[in-house]
């Protein structure tokens, strides 16, 4: 073409990133890696695979297929590496996240091609938004690493973390996983995934300048299998994985009773929630930045259109033209809009979803669309909420479509999913969104913006897409453990059935305390209650699944408590200590009857403990972030739902109000099954509830055996967290249970807690009954 | 006379498409637009990291820019000597042996931009070269004079030949949402402009608000605008990519909703060859190829071109070029 033919067609041209550099780079390694490993590439005769660029399938190097042998080798080199890593000051770790983040700008565009070449995404994502994120985590953490001593005092590392990252943002994902471990204190060994390893290895190689000791960063490269491996393998302290959430389960499941850490960010299916007040046009461009970027292989893609149904169509038409205007093809070009899908399996595996959907209307876009690994952007419209799109991750650039009425109905509709992860709402009214932010089921909600991320804001998800946050102090949290080692749980045991039973003048039933209302057990069994001397206490019910099924309803038809102020929780807090203490040497009496020792301490802590609950209830503040937009990062922890707890065995009364009332406190709903050899500290308690204006279903308690119900509880669907510190060894089963709807497990792994002293309460206890939901609001006029 | 301005609008392009005769005033519509800034500020961001144009591309890019560049001087210091220099420039924007090395013999630019006194002046230099006057109007650049005065100024500059007049909007009508008025007005000075084409000068950095200039842009399409325009280049901010970007989002809804094409002017502060790609990937990925000719799309800007001739030497023999090779206007 002339000159003048292209000022008469105005034509976009070829504009190529150059990929030279990179290229001599792997040729300078012979077009091999082994994996790195205590500084350097270890080459340990493992075979190799070869890693594609999948927007032409060409080859671009061979790594290595970490073995169970190889995992061994790297585990132990972070073993080795972590007592000193660990012991160094945080300003000396500081100075190394520091240098990290300085080499990675220095390499930014060697790093963004390779990123590029390897994964398939626009060269303009990885240049401008992948690898400058990158950096700006390890600064961040850098100066997390530098305030850690002060700021946390009495926490230790975890550890060697183990890190399991997908192929969408390679090297993003690993920063995420590497800057808060190595800040924490803790080495690492990632293993990147199947598709995309090559960056991480030049991360690896990079740090060598920023003088990280050896064995402090290992990577393995390798398959699912070797994933698998390192997820098993008993050298790990920690898991942090992100990826698909049925891998995320298999983790879960595995990882279950082992005592390792484990952090999960899943899958989503995040709605994008349009109003019919919204700038139409800039919510499209949203839309682009939320489904279309990195062609739609985002975990937090806005890939669930809900618009009003007023301005639907005029929505809909305005999207059709934007998106005949993407340009897809070679991910070098700086003038690209969508690149390549990852590889051939995951094409064939959108096109069989969306050629499978027989219902509404799909629309793709009338760009033109390169031969190879490329799918066309996609509108599916005239869905309903039963269609199968509707609720599937379809992990590509596809994104469907309904409509709503009203904002109820916007965020009924949003939140009829399996999923939390992320949602975006546009309106140009402030009530509006800060109404509906906080309804909506998602650690990350974006107003009037779409896939903003900082280190300082916390992401994560909730329901199936996991839990755990990266990013700010709360990420920082996850790698982390009080330094103190607990001591073992010795089982507390029920007192025999005496030979010569000394019974009651008058008899005493307790039942079950559910929606408000004593209730009795749904099986029609009792257990007898004996003291020490042989004393019967009274009968306490044996609760089955069926009573755990109504004490959930009930817990959930409670829902108005979390819309309470926290002032009004907490006044029921003092009260519901108030009408403790006036029954204090009952209680009393009641402890020493059913442990055979003086109660009066054990009260008198319940009483505080209701104190501090009652205190924290307004306290327990969320935060704004310092994020680089204008605007605010808002991170307000929230109630989880409906937390299911088995209670402590040995402390029959501190220990079930130490659960109770942080949960309620922060707006949850609880199934409390109390003390399973001393249950009636605990059916007292009830009529203490009773008469404190605790509206029923707010706090429920199911006495039975803890092996009997922690299935149905850690089991149940509906249940949003579980915790157990029952002195029966259930911790892998409540984990392993939970894995059904991935709700958060919170267990004693058979260790002690002195529910008298400090560790018997405060902020441990406050996050585990809270989510942060990161709200994002920019602003301007 | 209407004749010889007949003659002389029937060589200008915006008779390609049929000319907006503007509607009644919608008030629905123009309160119904929303402008989220902070979303516009970020899409602006990003624009010029999404599109590129190198090598031959880049050359006709600039090329194109140089014709849709509306020359100008709107100086105190104006004078005939100085407005024929720049008339040359605007028939030979570009030295001849560059365009003659690209090919692109016979490029002009898309028209002179002067003050009333000066479109005589104008219109004799540019005879027979096609490239038409545009006159600064109506009180301009504040637009305060007597409304009597301003209308009269329209008929007398198109009375001394220009082809198109850029009028000012009384901006106290958009930060007081008197719609009525700016509509009343705009509409009667459509007509006193006849059969010259009309730009509408919103001066946006006085507006207070995107949102405002959304609605100012609407209110001016409906009055008969042929053009919007962002800026007098006389207030502290001139043309920005966010108001670029709501003025466009504008125009494909005007476009959209009437299927009447509305010209953009994009002034002042657009000074570097690659902000004028910028402008041109714009124009087209959000409006089309139809709005990058000369009848829908000009830059107003005078330091531009000297930018663009450097960066087209340089494309040409591979070094960077210097000010002093390139003639100036």
């Amino acid at each position: 073409m002339t000159v003048r033919d292209i000022f008469n067609d105005m034509s976009y041209g070829p504009a190529p990133e150059s990929a030279a550099e990179v290229l001599e780079w792997i040729a300078s390694h012979g077009g091999r890696f082994g994996h790195w490993i205590d500084g350097g590439f270890a080459d340990l005769g493992d075979r190799g695979f070869t890693s594609f660029n999948p927007a032409t399938g060409q080859p671009l190097a061979e790594v290595a297929q970490g073995t169970d042998a190889s995992l061994d080798v790297a585990i132990a080199a972070a073993r080795r590496a972590q007592p000193k890593w660990a012991k160094l000051s945080g300003h000396q770790r500081a100075k190394h996240l520091y240098a990290l983040a300085r080499l990675v700008q220095k390499h930014a565009r060697l790093l963004a091609v390779l990123e590029t070449l390897d994964n398939g995404k626009p060269i303009r994502e990885s240049r401008d938004i992948d690898v400058p994120l990158v950096a700006r985590h390890f600064y961040y953490h850098a100066g997390l690493a530098q305030l850690l001593a002060s700021e946390q005092p009495g926490m230790a590392p975890l550890g060697v973390c183990g890190a399991v990252i997908p192929w969408n943002f390679p090297l993003l994902m690993l920063a995420w996983k590497v800057a808060p471990a190595l800040a924490a204190g803790n080495t690492v060994v990632l293993k990147p995934a199947e598709f995309t390893p090559l960056t991480a290895l030049l991360f690896a190689e990079i740090s060598r300048e920023a003088g990280l000791p050896k064995g402090v960063l290992n990577i393995v490269t390798g398959d699912g299998d070797t994933g698998a491996a390192l997820v098993a393998h008993p050298g790990v302290d920690k898991i942090a994985f992100t990826g698909s959430t049925a891998v995320g389960r298999k983790i879960r499941a595995a990882t279950a009773g082992s005592g390792k850490a484990l952090t999960l960010e899943l899958g989503g299916k995040s709605p994008y929630i349009v109003f019919d007040d919204a700038d139409l046009d800039s919510a499209i461009e949203g839309l682009v930045d939320a489904i279309w970027f990195n062609q739609g292989q985002v975990c937090c893609a806005g890939s669930r259109l809900l618009v009003q149904e007023g301005v639907a169509e005029r929505f809909h038409a305005k999207l059709k033209t934007r998106m005949d205007g993407l340009r897809l093809g070679d991910p070098l070009d700086k003038c690209i809009d969508i690149g390549a899908i990852i590889d051939p399996s995951q094409l064939a595996s959108i096109t069989a979803m969306v050629d499978a959907c027989r219902e509404g209307e799909t629309y793709r876009a009338a760009c033109p669309l390169p031969a190879g690994c490329f799918y066309p952007p996609t509108l599916i419209t005239g869905l309903t909420a039963a269609s199968p799109l509707m609720q599937e991750e379809i992990f590509g650039p596809v994104l469907v479509s309904m409509t709503f009425r009203t904002p109820a109905e916007a965020v009924e509709l949003a939140n009829n999913c399996r999923y939390g992860l992320a949602a975006t709402v546009w309106t140009e009214n402030i009530n509006l969104a800060l109404d509906v932010a906080p309804k909506l089921k998602a650690g990350v909600v974006w107003v009037n913006a779409t896939n903003l991320f900082d280190a300082a804001a916390g992401f994560g998800g909730v329901r199936e897409s996991g839990f755990g946050r990266e990013g700010g102090w709360e990420g920082l949290l996850a790698y982390l453990k009080p330094a103190a080692t607990p001591k073992p749980l010795k089982p507390t045991l029920a007192s025999p059935a005496p030979r010569a039973p000394e019974t009651p003048e008058i008899d005493r039933t307790a039942k079950h305390y559910i929606g408000g209302k004593q209730a009795r057990p749904d099986g029609g069994y009792s257990r007898a209650i004996w003291s020490p001397r042989g004393k019967l206490l009274g009968h306490a019910g044996i609760g089955n699944r069926k009573d755990i099924r109504n004490a959930v309803e009930a817990a959930h038809a409670a829902k108005g408590w979390a819309r309470s102020t926290a002032h009004s929780r907490a006044q029921i807090l003092f009260y519901i200590a108030e009408n403790l203490s006036a029954r204090a040497a009952e209680f009393a009496a009641r402890l020493r009857d059913l442990t055979g020792k003086p109660g009066e301490a054990e009260v008198e802590a319940a009483i505080a403990r209701l104190f501090t609950y009652a205190a924290w209830a307004d306290k327990f503040d969320g935060a704004v972030k310092s994020v680089p937009i204008r605007g605010v990062a808002m991170a307000m922890n929230e109630p989880c739902g409906v937390i299911a707890a088995l209670c402590p065995d040995e402390a029959p009364l501190l220990g079930l109000i130490s659960l109770m009332a942080p949960a309620i406190a922060l707006g949850n709903t609880c199934v409390l099954v109390p003390s399973e050899p001393h249950p009636l500290a605990a059916t007292d308690f009830m009529q203490v509830l009773e008469c404190s204006d605790l509206p029923g279903g707010v706090v429920n308690i199911v006495t039975g055996s803890h092996a009997e119900l922690a299935k149905p509880l850690a089991s149940h669907m509906d249940v949003d967290a579980v915790w157990s510190f029952s002195s029966t060894p259930l911790s892998a089963l409540v984990e392993r249970e939970a894995a059904g709807n991935l709700k958060r497990a919170w267990v004693n792994h058979a260790r002690a807690r002195d529910w008298f002293g400090p560790e018997g309460e405060g902020r441990g206890f406050l996050r585990a009954a809270t989510e942060v939901k990161t709200v994002w609001v920019p602003y301007g006029e | 006379m209407h004749t010889d301005l007949a003659r002389r609008a029937s060589l200008l392009p915006q008779l390609a498409h049929a000319r907006n005769p503007g509607m009644a005033l919608d008030l629905d519509w123009v309160a119904s637009v929303q402008a989220n800034t902070s979303a516009i500020e970020r899409r602006a961001a990003s624009l010029p990291g999404r599109r590129s144009v190198k090598k031959d591309w880049q050359a006709a890019w600039l090329c194109k820019a140089v014709s849709l560049i509306d020359l100008t001087t709107l100086s105190g210091d104006d004078t005939p000597g100085r407005v024929q220099r720049l008339c040359a420039k605007a028939r030979q924007p570009v030295r001849a042996d560059l365009l003659a090395a690209l090919g692109m013999e016979g490029l002009t630019t898309g028209a002179v931009c002067v003050y009333h006194e000066m479109v005589e002046v104008a219109v004799r230099a540019l005879e027979g070269s096609s490239i038409p006057v545009a006159a600064v109007s109506t009180g301009f650049p504040a637009g305060l004079s007597s409304y009597r005065t301003r209308l009269a100024e329209i008929g007398d500059s198109v009375a001394a030949g220009a082809a198109e007049i850029d009028i000012v909007i009384s901006r106290r009508h958009v930060l007081t949402g008197n719609w009525q008025a700016l509509y009343d007005e705009t509409a009667e000075m459509r007509a006193a402009c006849g059969a010259a084409h009309m730009k509408t000068i919103l001066a946006t950095g006085e507006l207070g608000s995107l949102r405002n200039v959304a609605r100012a842009s609407l209110v001016c399409m409906m009055a008969g605008a042929d053009f919007i325009k962002t800026s007098t280049g006389k207030e502290s901010v001139n043309a920005t990519l966010p108001v670029s970007l709501v003025m466009i989002r504008a125009l494909r809804d005007y476009h959209a909703r009437t299927a009447f094409r509305i010209g953009y002017k994009p002034a002042g502060g657009i000074s570097k060859a690659k902000d004028a790609l910028v402008y041109l990937s714009l124009m087209k990925d959000e409006l089309g190829h139809p709005w990058l000719q000369p009848d829908l799309f000009r830059f107003g800007a005078s330091s531009l071109l000297g930018d663009i001739e450097r960066q087209l030497e340089h494309h040409l023999t591979g070094a960077y070029s210097a000010a002093n090779r390139h003639p100036i206007g």
